[in-house]
């Protein structure tokens, strides 16, 4: 695959990263002429294949980081890539997890996971043949009729997971998105989610308040400051062999060790953010 | 043995207690009906006894007797302008005509001015100005403008039925989950079929919500039409009525468009269901 012009000598998948963001801002203007800025000069890089996961305070600007890759919001300064291509509308070959329930009530889980393909213009017979295909991956096979209400949020969770996934994204973006969930069922659902993962290994971004299932999913875990005008602190990359056990990873040495580091940066920042809250809520009380 | 007793006891008591449970249940609900209809008696028999005998007061407030006594003359041997069932389809049409036209230009404005914000604000100060007015005065100006025919009280019952599903539309597209506008955004829809798929999937809760009220307003409009100038329906079977001193006559019109009401509300009710089937059934809490 060596290219013989001299400008791509080495080959492109070491050369580009899948989501290059350089020192990008994002500021929100408030309908009262105000702005506030969510992300001050964050530069963060995610190789193809890579599970990154970004921890920090609330208010840091970890969410918005997601929506500026995934196209939804763009960036006040600086450059937001995906594959080398600059983000200007919605970035194709993405895919989102939301962190409240994003997929539509008012259709069954079939025409949920049905939606992707049909948007990207595949005919229904196929379209339905992937989805009931991708239902079964998640493990849902003989609930295609349901509807989202007759599930249980983690069942809900896993109709989300074969929405995005169905598409096949290079870069999927997670933003909390087993937050609602109770701590077993969250466990089994990191479980498969690595699982899926491995099977198409796209590069992730996965937003989390919660450090342990940072660093039992991730390959490299990024600390951000606290907000307003959040930015990366600290990188660490997590060594932990693959595949991993979610519940059971926790224990060993090498993870507890990460995890007291990563804590040592994270803990400042969060004793900022929470000062900061409560000096808000002092203000407001006053 | 010691372990089996406590089981079958354990299911013995379940059962007694969905038993139990169902007999409260029952018991309430015939409390409930014999209650509505006590409530009836006690309500039109209050009527009969007041108006009594005297001729006066049955001329100017009509009485129960009375009023069913039309009825059955009515049915039996038509009213002063033709037959009965002639009055009822008249007034249903135009009242079925103006709904579904109403509604559907609602529906289409709500949704339309709700996702393109532009023509929102463009919109807005007319929208307001037409909404102040008492919109019942332009049957007049429908009236002297398209005749006595059937077109001034559609036009009458579109006006009416009009304004109130296009304000629920419009909030409903407000009020859409901006995360399931950007999942199916990001999952490839374009902007119409997420208006489509989204939106108005979405906003029929609020619209669906607007048309029991909107019913009501159809039938307001095609009485009032009627009343304005025409020569047959409901509406001006009143006018008759009340033109010759006959209070039961208007009451008895009156209890048709009840029953009218009610059939429609039936079906607005089945329809709703069916539009709305995906969502949750409401479970029963503490009554607080």
């Amino acid at each position: 695959m060596s290219n013989p012009s001299p400008l791509f000598s080495t080959p492109l998948s070491t050369r580009q990263p899948a989501i290059d963001l350089q020192n990008v801002t994002k500021r929100f203007t408030t309908p009262s002429g105000s702005s506030y800025t969510a992300i001050r000069d964050l530069t963060l890089q995610v190789a193809p294949g890579e599970f990154c996961a970004i921890v920090g305070p609330t208010g840091c600007g970890k969410s918005t980081t997601l929506t500026l890759v995934s196209g939804l919001e763009h960036p006040s300064a600086g450059k937001v890539e995906v594959h080398g291509k600059q983000v200007i509308g919605i970035t194709p070959g993405v895919g989102f997890m939301f962190q409240t329930d994003a997929v539509l009530p008012w259709k069954s889980v079939l025409d949920n996971v049905i939606m992707g393909p049909r948007f990207r213009g595949t005919d229904k017979v196929n379209a339905i043949a992937s989805a009931k295909d991708w239902i079964r991956r998640v493990g849902l096979a003989g609930f295609e009729d349901r509807f989202p209400h007759q599930l249980s949020g983690g069942m809900r969770k896993r109709v989300a997971l074969a929405q995005s996934l169905i598409n096949e994204p290079a870069v999927l973006l997670m933003d909390e998105p087993f937050s609602a969930l109770d701590v077993q069922t969250r466990a089994i659902m990191s479980n498969e989610l690595l699982e899926l993962w491995d099977v198409t290994r796209p590069a992730v971004i996965f937003v989390t308040h919660d450090l342990e299932e940072a660093i039992a999913l991730a390959d490299k875990v990024v600390v951000m400051t606290a907000g307003p005008g959040g930015t990366v602190k600290n990188t660490f990359h997590i060594d932990l062999p693959r595949p991993r056990v979610v519940q059971e990873i926790r224990f060993e040495r090498r993870f507890v060790d990460l995890y007291q580091q990563i804590w040592e940066a994270l803990r400042s920042e969060v004793d900022i953010a929470y000062s900061q809250s409560t000096h808000a809520d002092m203000k407001a009380a006053s | 043995m010691t372990a089996a007793a406590p089981v079958t006891a354990v299911g013995t008591q379940e059962a007694d207690i969905a038993s139990a449970a169902r007999l409260r249940l029952r018991h309430r609900r015939v409390t409930v009906f014999f209650s509505q209809i006590g409530l009836l008696i006690v309500l039109l028999g209050g009527w009969q006894l007041v108006v009594g005998a005297d001729q006066l007061k049955i001329v100017l407030y009509g009485e129960p007797s009375g009023i069913f006594d039309q009825l059955v003359t009515w049915f039996r041997d038509g009213t002063a302008i033709g037959p009965l069932w002639q009055q009822i389809a008249a007034t249903l049409e135009e009242a079925l005509i103006g709904f579904v036209i109403g509604t559907a230009l609602g529906i289409f404005s709500g949704i339309t001015l709700g996702r393109i914000r532009f023509l929102a604000e463009v919109f807005s100060p007319y929208i307001k100005v037409l909404n102040s007015i008492p919109r019942i005065v332009l049957g007049s100006v429908f009236v002297l403008a398209l005749g006595l025919g059937i077109e001034s009280k559609i036009l009458l019952v579109i006006v009416l039925v009009f304004f109130g599903v296009f304000f629920n539309a419009f909030q409903g597209v407000r009020e859409v989950d901006r995360n399931f506008i950007a999942n199916a955004t990001i999952l490839g829809a374009s902007r119409w079929e997420v208006t489509w798929h989204v939106v108005l999937p979405s906003a029929f809760t609020w619209i669906v919500a607007s048309l029991h009220v909107s019913f009501g307003f159809a039938l307001i409009g095609a009485i009032v039409g009627e009343f304005l100038g025409g020569y047959q329906g409901l509406g001006e079977l009143i006018k008759n009525a009340q033109g010759t001193f006959n209070a039961n006559g208007v009451w008895a019109a009156m209890v048709i468009l009840g029953v009218v009401a009610l059939i429609a509300e039936f079906f607005i009710t089945r329809l709703e269901n069916r539009l709305l089937r995906w969502r949750p059934p409401q479970l029963s809490g503490p009554e607080l």
